[in-house]
């Protein structure tokens, strides 16, 4: 019966996300430059608000440093691009290794300690990082940052970059769903809710956590890679926790323990930031704010509080069905 | 760019500024370190009111017109407009949380920072402000050789002070008696009768007072302005996590690590010198992970 259920809930949301698809699809022709831009951005913020999910939503790690594997996937292209004179499609390949490499070291080091401390050491490990970024001028710019940076020329356009970001994408939230999906997923989410269970059965529980951490590591990475596509530009800002927080937001936001919820949360923030930082200078209070009401009477997530309302009809469904 | 040569006068002095400095991080740290030992909270608002308390700071001074007289007042009353507004937001949000998990808690305290860190804009607006410290404290005198500021000897007066208050007030009074318990069992002091929710308030607003306080001593000696609320919670929860999480004294400990590395970073690599203090952070949460003295956790 669950995996009728559970087959069921993927189909249910396979209309729906195909339509969502499609109108992406066709709306660049259709609004403005500006919008595209924004919905390349959203694309972007989504990808690492889900690659941060697998690690605290599905892995219940306390990685409060997630920023610094995006920041390190969008340096490691824009360096490569900008001091080497290697084929461009390397860095874009390079990008997205060396996050997961950054993950892997930082979280060698991380998973043998739990919860609070694991979050503080990789607060410390992060910020040792975005320390040396922000002042090594003659490498990385300082806190400058780089500007300018070459993009392939199929890229030039705005519409292909959408394009190009949407398949990314795509590419990646299919890979991810496969991930959760999986035995690994399903040990990784049974880890969260019982770690001594788990390893009293024989289940390698930091091993699995590594492994989380890294694949979720590389995904920022390519979330990295994406963001210098779109913006052509680093600075040292992206490794500062202050975005891990927001990051971490996000999950929250859209809800953490959906698969879809952080996609949506990086959406609302994109868009909370874009709008309602065109009428005032004060776009954190009100962030904060909508913080506050969340915790206070969300505290699920918008995406967690819809799938709460609408589970006994999906039950039902599944049960007649 | 490595600095080529400096003399031992150089050395020492650069060390004292690197203490004076370890002073101000420390009446921060404790207590960050307070509230997380009771409330199990890693308050990231602290940093916003380390803002408010060093804005707070500018403003009353200059409502006394920069007098000395008016210099010690402010030290008094801008920690007491940065204890009433943690008072606030405790009794009328943070109260109906401590039931929640964890991550609930610093979300709400981050967004707490967000909502502060704009008031404080909102207030104050964008511009850099300063604080003038009275004649007394003023100019430089002589030790080893070299000019060292007065004001940051009057820091590594203060420091010790706080110290032995908050030490006193944990293990003397009544008040710290009953949160250290809270700290340990907050059900079994409940059912000895006592109120935990109002410990558990007083305790934050205790902790949020040093916060305001170092933003006060803090005010002359830098220029205030917005985004300093950014650099000092990251600082203040490594040290308290290489201190080890809710003890006062590894708060200590982890601010002179944190301010000395600092301070001869400068010495030594200037360009680099932000990098020290993270690598000691680093080296220290390798060897010792959970903290170098013991953790009330």
């Amino acid at each position: 019966m669950f995996r009728g259920a559970a087959k069921l809930v993927s189909r249910q949301w396979l209309w729906p996300a195909a339509g969502i698809l499609i109108i992406l699809l066709i709306l660049p022709p259709l609004v403005p430059r500006f919008y595209v831009y924004i919905l390349s951005l959203i694309f972007v913020t989504a990808l690492l608000a889900m690659s941060l999910n697998l690690a605290i939503g599905y892995g219940g790690l306390f990685q409060f440093h997630h920023g610094v594997f995006y920041g390190v996937g969008a340096y490691t292209l824009a360096l490569m691009l900008t001091k080497t004179s290697l084929p461009m499609w390397i860095g874009y390949i390079a990008g997205p290794i060396a996050a997961a490499l950054a993950g892997l070291i930082i979280g060698w080091f991380c998973v043998r300690l739990s919860q609070l401390y694991f979050g503080m050491l990789q607060i410390s490990l992060g910020s040792l990082i975005w320390a040396i970024v922000f002042r090594w001028y003659d490498f990385t710019g300082g806190d400058d940052g780089l500007h300018g940076i070459p993009r392939p020329s199929i890229l030039s356009s705005a519409h292909n970059t959408y394009y190009f970001i949407l398949l990314v994408l795509v590419i990646c939230l299919v890979a991810l769903y496969i991930i959760v999906k999986s035995p690994f997923g399903a040990t990784l989410q049974a880890i969260r809710d019982n770690p001594q269970r788990c390893a009293a059965v024989g289940i390698n529980v930091r091993r699995h956590q590594l492994v989380a951490i890294v694949i979720a590591t590389f995904f920022a990475g390519i979330a990295g890679v994406l963001f210098v596509v779109l913006e052509r530009s680093v600075f040292p800002s992206l490794l500062f926790w202050t975005l891990s927080l927001e990051i971490f937001i996000m999950c929250l936001l859209g809800g953490w323990f959906t698969f879809a919820g952080p996609m949506l949360g990086g959406a609302i923030m994109v868009a909370l930031r874009t709008f309602v930082g065109k009428y005032t200078e004060y776009w954190t209070l009100i962030l904060g704010v909508i913080l506050i009401l969340l915790i206070f009477f969300l505290p699920e997530g918008v995406m967690g509080y819809f799938l709460e309302k609408f589970k006994p009809q999906i039950k039902e469904a599944a049960e007649g069905g | 760019m490595l600095a080529q040569s400096f003399s031992f006068a150089d050395l020492a002095s650069q060390v004292l500024v690197g203490l004076s400095r370890a002073m101000i991080l420390f009446i921060v740290c404790s207590g960050l370190s307070f509230v997380l030992g009771v409330l199990r909270v890693p308050n990231v608002a602290h940093g916003a009111l380390y803002m408010i308390g060093a804005f707070s700071a500018y403003s009353i001074s200059l409502l006394f017109g920069n007098s000395t007289i008016g210099f010690w007042l402010t030290l008094f009353l801008a920690p007491l407009v940065v204890a009433l507004v943690s008072l606030i937001a405790e009794r009328a949000l943070f109260c109906h949380l401590y039931q929640r998990e964890h991550l609930m808690l610093l979300l709400f305290t981050f967004a707490l920072s967000l909502i502060l860190g704009d008031l404080v804009k909102l207030v104050w607006g964008a511009t850099y402000r300063s604080v003038v410290a009275p004649a007394v404290l003023r100019g430089s005198i002589p030790i080893f050789g070299s000019a060292f500021p007065r004001y940051n000897l009057f820091l590594l007066l203060v420091g010790p002070l706080v110290a032995v208050g908050l030490w006193l007030f944990v293990n003397k009074t009544k008040m710290g008696k009953i949160s250290r318990a809270a700290a340990v069992d907050r059900e079994m002091v409940g059912a000895l009768g006592i109120n935990v929710s109002w410990v558990f308030a007083t305790a934050f607003v205790i902790g949020c007072y040093l916060a305001g306080l170092g933003g006060a001593l803090v005010a002359p000696t830098i220029s205030i302005t917005l985004g300093m609320d950014h650099n000092i919670i990251i600082e203040a929860f490594l040290i308290v996590t290489i201190g080890g999480l809710g003890n006062i004294w590894g708060a200590l400990v982890g601010s002179l690590i944190f301010g000395v590395t600092q301070a001869l970073g400068v010495l030594f690599w200037p360009q680099f010198a932000i990098v020290f203090p993270y690598t000691a952070v680093v080296i220290v949460l390798l060897l010792r992970p959970t903290g170098l003295l013991k953790s009330v956790w």
